[in-house]
């Protein structure tokens, strides 16, 4: 719904009984705090309303020691924003980061039991080859380099024949 | 979800889904168009060619209308997220249902196994067997401390899970439900409706699973649904359908007639009226209440009575007015068939 005096969507909505006459007034942000209607101050953050303040972050060591995965360049942030990680090895760069928050999520759980794929071990090595090469391939497409891109994927294909 | 399957009289079907990433790419989030490609390429040259079942059927979903989208969601062989979006993906389907491997969903891949009734057991021996396969084709990421390594690390470890969708009116009836609700969070599984993921439960249908897949094995968390807490909700559903024939059984059969009479006479019929009907419906034929309707043929309605469902066999598009109308008429001749037919 769209504000009554502008273009704005409609964030306050009011009903007014006057002379036994119902009134709805939907407006914005803005026009409700020209009506007086809405007191902007309670929706802002302080140090929006502090004219002069002195901002000190608290050393969190999330957003600030946290390099960014080497793979996929995701970073700590994008991370806590998304929800979602880049690929596997942000699990190895974001090692310290995420136990407590693995901790919680899977009830004190921080080191896996269950199943393992049959060559689990000498695997980890490989996959982090197999994740470069692909990277420096999709690199190759991209700059349209594409003889370095077939020997890349005559690589790519020897690794993944060396498994079995 | 039509066939029967034991303790079906409660449970309606059981889900183990597996989450499986292929090494050497980044997950979704940072995958690029190309890569997203050629992880369904890889995906559908393994999952098809590897005899996972005698026949699979393979759906494009970028290229699938959505009305077909729509159809799979309802029957649960794909989450609507999977639905949504125009990013390369795609589902495999065994042609008897009971196997959706859906590719490019958050992880590359998610094997899901369904199962009418109670039958974990049988459900996870087969997802860990198409998983064997596939590991013999394609290396999965995987790292010894953590496991499995998928998109979203609330799915680290196992990458496992264990869905049991419960059919529970008699809890609802008597307020016990909310008690039920209560143990069940406090054990860490979801309680989630019967539409999945993102819903609240929708009437008398529950879905419990896991939450947790990290640092316990995929044989001690079945054992928690098969001996813990599923045999549990059984008992205490059972307990609260036998005091209501043995204390209350006008009231019971008020509810069943009753919906019996809306389900037959009715002329418009919502989508959420008829799961609340249809439950009670079911209540009373698992309960011997009901005795010439038969329980597949309510189990069908379930199926046959949402929306994508109901325009494909009107063979046309239906606007919600048009469903409701429909949905009554569809109904009525459903049972009306079902009950002269029937044995009783
Ligand atoms: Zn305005
Ligand atoms: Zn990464």
């Amino acid at each position: 719904m769209k504000c009554d005096k502008c273009d704005q969507p409609a964030t306050v909505h009011l009903i007014e009984i006057v002379n036994g006459k119902k009134i709805e007034k939907h407006l914005c942000e803005q026009h409700a705090t020209e009506d007086g209607v809405a007191v902007k101050m309670s929706a802002a953050p302080i140090n929006e309303l502090l004219e002069k303040f002195v901002l000190k972050h608290s050393p969190s060591q999330e957003a600030d020691e946290v390099q960014a995965c080497a793979d996929c360049g995701m970073t700590w942030e994008q991370f806590r924003k998304r929800g979602l990680l880049g690929c596997p090895g942000c699990y190895a760069a974001f090692d310290d980061a995420l136990m407590p928050l693995l901790e919680r999520a899977h009830e004190g759980g921080n080191c896996h039991i269950g199943k393992a794929p049959r060559c689990a071990g000498t695997d980890e090595l490989r996959q982090q080859r197999l994740m470069q090469l692909r990277r420096e391939l999709e690199q190759a497409v991209a700059s349209e380099e594409y003889e370095k891109a077939a020997g890349l994927r005559d690589q790519v294909n020897q690794l993944e024949r060396d498994q079995k | 979800m039509r066939g029967g399957g034991p303790h079906s009289d409660v449970v309606i079907s059981s889900r183990v889904r597996l989450a499986r990433n292929i090494a050497g790419f980044p997950f979704l989030s940072c995958a690029s168009r190309a890569q997203r490609d050629e992880l369904v390429d890889i995906a559908r040259r393994h999952v098809l060619g590897s005899g996972i079942a005698e026949s699979m059927l393979w759906v494009d979903l970028p290229d699938s209308p959505p009305m077909d989208r729509q159809l799979l969601v309802e029957r649960h062989l794909i989450s609507r997220q999977h639905s949504q979006g125009n990013e390369p993906r795609g589902v495999a389907i065994a042609i008897d249902e009971s196997v959706s491997i859906m590719v490019n969903e958050e992880d590359h891949l998610r094997i899901g196994v369904l199962r009418s009734g109670m039958q974990l057991d049988d459900g996870y021996a087969h997802a860990n067997q198409i998983d064997d396969i596939l590991e013999g084709k394609t290396d999965f990421a995987y790292s010894s401390t953590f496991g499995y390594l998928t998109a979203c690390p609330t799915n680290v470890g196992t990458g496992i899970r264990i869905s049991v969708m419960l059919h529970l009116p008699a809890l609802v009836l008597t307020g016990e439900i909310e008690k039920v609700k209560r143990a069940a969070k406090d054990m860490h599984l979801a309680v989630r409706g019967f539409y999945g993921e993102g819903t609240e439960s929708t009437g008398d249908f529950f879905q419990v699973s896991n939450q947790t897949t990290l640092g316990r094995s995929e044989n001690e968390m079945l054992d928690d649904f098969q001996m813990g807490v599923i045999p549990k909700i059984i008992e205490y559903e059972h307990a609260a359908r036998h005091a209501l024939a043995d204390r209350r059984a006008h009231v019971l059969d008020d509810r069943i007639h009753r919906a019996l009479g809306l389900l037959t006479h009715a002329r418009l019929l919502s989508g959420d009226e008829a799961l609340a009907l249809l439950s009670h419906l079911r209540l009373g034929v698992t309960m011997g209440r009901l005795k010439d309707i038969d329980l597949v043929s309510v189990n069908e309605l379930f199926l046959l009575t949402q929306p994508a469902h109901l325009q494909k066999i009107a063979g046309q598009s239906l606007d919600g007015e048009q469903r409701r109308r429909f949905r009554a008429e569809f109904v009525r001749k459903r049972l009306g068939a079902s009950r002269s037919t029937g044995s009783g």
